[in-house]
């Protein structure tokens, strides 16, 4: 075998090699829209996040508009505080509610934010006016129990 | 007599062990050599080339084929799993994880071992019973400079090459059977993939353990040819002991990059 033969055998399994490395990266991997640079973030205190995890969507009427960066407990308060990076094409109003949603029973859990009607806008690094906490559902039917219960013993 | 057994057993346990830990030290001797000789060898760059051409051009078909069949036989399995708990649109994203994380550098670092790690081990080691080795050092060229460090660094370069090739077969083979095959819906598809893949996470580890995996089988291939006793027999078992060590060596280096990588991983 003459060495052009190896050159070029060796470059075509080199740029196959790359151009897969490349495909993983951007087409598998989503390495651009996913770069934190394009986001901008905001902060939401919640008193339960019940089963959010760090790069869990951020949606709003369903669709997705950024990813939670980062969760952490304020030490003061003793409520969960999520750092949610957002797209810098969507803003939202100051009295947006962020709410701790499901997808499904046993789906995803996300961030939704619905916005309102304040003409103030959350700015970088500013926190969210409003939050709802994950619904937990053990207390759900703890709850559920505890009024059956407490209804049992009202009727007789 | 029993007595004598006894002592004739430790001496043995003695001397296996003795030998086991010599040979562990020239392993190391070997492979502190191994870098120290790189930079002379590198600079013959058409000789690194040439081991990349044998040691990664020609195993693109087998990586290529088994990766596609890994692919579409974890969309078949993946799908029957997921429908059950109407979960079939994570199929994407189950597949590329399991092969960026573990399938692509593993079972490509694997059939890397049989494929190239072999032949490299055969190469050398009858080189060494051929006393090529010898001559060489007779004309002054030193073997690890011109034999040994190509062979290496060839082996390293193209095994992480050789699993992206992998993992991307894979996903395709995956997009084949769920997409054109089942009918899931394309969008669906490659959107809770990208959603669900991280690229530092995910990607970027699954190269840094092919990496790994790379110079765990061409360490393992260039030092037992090296070492290999000069018979047609020596270079037969130094073959086995390559397969066999650097298979059990990926396995067991991908279960502690796995523990370091994704231990703490959405925590």
């Amino acid at each position: 075998m003459n060495r052009s033969t190896i050159d070029l055998w060796v470059g075509i399994f080199v740029a196959l090699g790359l151009g897969a490395i490349l495909f993983l990266s951007l087409k598998v991997g989503n390495l651009l829209t996913t770069s934190h640079s394009e986001g901008y973030r905001i902060e939401a205190a919640f008193d339960n996040i019940g089963g959010l995890k760090v790069r869990a969507p951020v949606k709003a009427a369903g669709v997705a508009v950024g990813r939670v960066e980062a969760i952490r407990l304020d030490p003061k308060t003793y409520e969960a505080v999520v750092t949610l990076s957002i797209d810098r094409q969507y803003a939202f109003t100051k009295d947006t509610i962020a709410s701790i949603l499901t997808s499904g029973l046993l789906g995803e859990v996300y961030v939704g934010l619905d916005s309102g009607g304040d003409p103030q806008l959350v700015a970088e690094g500013g926190r969210v006016g409003k939050t709802q906490s994950a619904v937990v559902l053990e207390k759900l039917i703890s709850q559920f129990l505890f009024d059956k219960a407490a209804q049992g013993g009202g009727g007789k | 007599m029993p007595a004598s057994a006894i002592a004739d057993g430790l001496r043995r346990v003695g001397a296996g062990t003795r030998r086991a830990v010599t040979r562990l030290g020239f392993a190391a001797r070997f492979t502190v050599a191994v870098f120290a000789h790189s930079l002379e060898g590198l600079k013959r760059v058409r000789l690194t080339l040439r081991e990349i051409y044998f040691a990664g051009a020609l195993s693109l078909v087998i990586i290529l084929v088994s990766g596609l069949f890994v692919g579409m036989v974890l969309a078949l399995q993946g799908y029957d799993i997921l429908q059950r708990y109407g979960a079939s649109e994570s199929l994407g994203v189950m597949v590329a994880l399991s092969l960026l994380r573990e399938l692509g550098p593993v079972v490509a670092g694997l059939l890397f071992a049989s494929r190239a790690g072999s032949a490299i081990t055969a190469e050398i080691g009858l080189m060494k019973a051929t006393e090529q080795l010898s001559a060489m050092e007779m004309m002054a060229v030193d073997p690890l400079a011109r034999v040994v460090a190509p062979r290496f660094w060839g082996g390293v370069i193209s095994m992480p090459l050789l699993a992206a090739l992998f993992s991307t077969m894979g996903v395709y083979g995956a997009y084949l059977v769920g997409v054109k095959l089942i009918g899931l819906d394309a969008g669906a598809f490659w959107g809770n993939m990208q959603a669900g893949v991280d690229f530092r996470e995910d990607v970027v580890n699954g190269i840094i353990k092919s990496v790994v995996f790379g110079l765990i089988v061409s360490l393992f291939a260039v030092f037992e040819g090296y070492d290999a006793a000069p018979t047609a027999e020596g270079v037969s078992s130094a073959t086995t002991r390559t397969v066999v060590g650097s298979s059990l060596s990926i396995l067991a280096a991908d279960f502690v990059l796995t523990v370091f990588m994704f231990r703490g991983v959405g925590a």
